[in-house]
């Protein structure tokens, strides 16, 4: 589960360069249901980096907080519902303060597999990209199916994104992520909100961070709701696409020597 | 002798200004927000009670009914009062969007610590909610 391993797992130096620690960032609204299986899932180390798990609970109405803990994760509880954006830079800012070197981003509701939580890190530890996105289209013959109205969403991050960050990426709205150091510790201070995830892929990207997606195969979710709904879904396209067109006049935060 | 609507401008005006005075006498109104207030209605009073300013003011903006132009001074800074209300409203809601965070950073740290003490003091009451985490511990 969590970091009861690293006592067994053998002298591993703290300043060997190939080891380190990973954070799981785990998002969760309301996700008593999904939760335990999700955590249970959670591998104890990838390759030589160690695996901790973090809960965001933002303001479950539920019994998410509980079960977390009884789980072993590590629980940060916030105390009223601030949006997935906010629940996931608390997890980076925690991330960024415990000195990790490695973060995933994974939903509390289970549509992220946890096994392949290895497939989604190996490009950051290898060094090949600061930050990767597990998407879902890439992956031949992957047999997860989205709905007419959020594919249509979908496209258009990607066709707007692409134009914008210069390069294609395929799954704007994948929320299962993974980033390096420098990735976490621009994230703590700099993260959008509401909606993040095709915002946060615009503002890496200005920002000089490089950035690969890795084919994923993501299930259905496992319980609670999408934050989507139907009817917001035009709204949130809206909202999206202008934040993008936004964050594109904004000045870069990082000044020139600082990207990469 | 003032017209209808000129009185009905100044007394709207005097009302105004004394209510967001008293406001700001009984500290209910922090003076850094009553400052657009007190400077709308001072504005509207001042061109209320002076005719030749008036006129001229709406001469300037090629308005017909001078008394229009106290409207149109009064829907301008409802707008600036407007958008002064929604940067501080974006102000307040990014500042208590990191106290949240930082609150749930906190409790996380203090669960940590309650942990590490009740394992020190060798199995202790174990403060409430918290109960016997297994993961405790283990960081660095």
């Amino acid at each position: 589960m969590t970091g009861q391993s690293t006592a067994t797992a053998g002298p591993a130096a703290p300043d060997c360069p190939a080891t380190g620690r990973l954070l799981v960032i785990i998002p969760a609204f309301n996700e008593e249901c999904a939760l335990p299986d999700l955590l249970a899932s959670i591998p104890a180390r990838v390759e030589a980096v160690a695996v901790d798990a973090l809960v965001v609970n933002d303001g479950s109405a539920d019994r998410t907080a509980r079960v977390a803990v009884a789980r072993g994760g590590r629980l940060v509880d916030l105390p009223f519902n601030v949006g997935i954006g906010a629940a996931v830079q608390a997890g980076f800012k925690y991330a960024s303060n415990r000195g990790y070197s490695y973060a995933v981003q994974c939903d509390g509701d289970g549509q992220h597999p946890p096994d392949q939580i290895a497939t989604l890190l190996a490009p950051v530890v290898a060094g090949v990209a600061e930050v990767t996105i597990g998407s879902r289209f890439l992956k031949q013959g992957a047999t997860y199916q989205t709905p007419l109205l959020r594919r249509i969403g979908i496209s258009a991050f990607d066709w707007v994104n692409s134009l914008v960050v210069g390069r294609r990426i395929t799954d704007n709205t994948s929320g299962f992520r993974a980033y390096n150091r420098r990735a976490i510790e621009f994230l703590s201070r700099h993260y959008p909100h509401d909606y993040p995830e095709p915002e946060a892929v615009v503002l890496l990207a200005r920002n000089g961070f490089s950035i690969e997606e890795v084919g994923i195969e993501m299930r259905e979710r496992q319980g609670g709701r999408s934050s989507i709904t139907f009817l917001r879904s035009g709204y949130y396209m809206l909202k999206v696409l202008l934040a993008i067109f936004v964050e594109v006049f904004r000045e870069r935060i990082l000044p020139e020597g600082e990207r990469r | 002798m003032k017209s209808r609507i000129e009185w009905m401008t100044l007394a709207v005006g005097v009302g105004v200004l004394l209510f967001v005075l008293e406001l700001v006498r009984k500290r209910r109104l922090k003076e850094e927000y009553s400052l657009l207030w007190i400077g709308a209605s001072l504005v509207i009073l001042g061109l209320s009670l002076n005719r030749p300013a008036l006129d001229w003011l709406s001469r300037l903006l090629g308005i017909y009914y001078p008394p229009m132009a106290l409207f149109v001074c009064g829907a301008f800074f409802a707008l600036v009062l407007a958008i002064h209300f929604s940067l501080v409203i974006s102000r307040l809601s990014g500042e208590s969007r990191t106290l949240a965070q930082e609150v749930g950073l906190l409790r996380l740290e203090v669960r940590e610590l309650k942990e590490r003490l009740a394992g020190r003091s060798g199995r202790g009451d174990g403060g409430g909610e918290s109960g016997p985490a297994p993961g405790a511990g283990a960081s660095g």
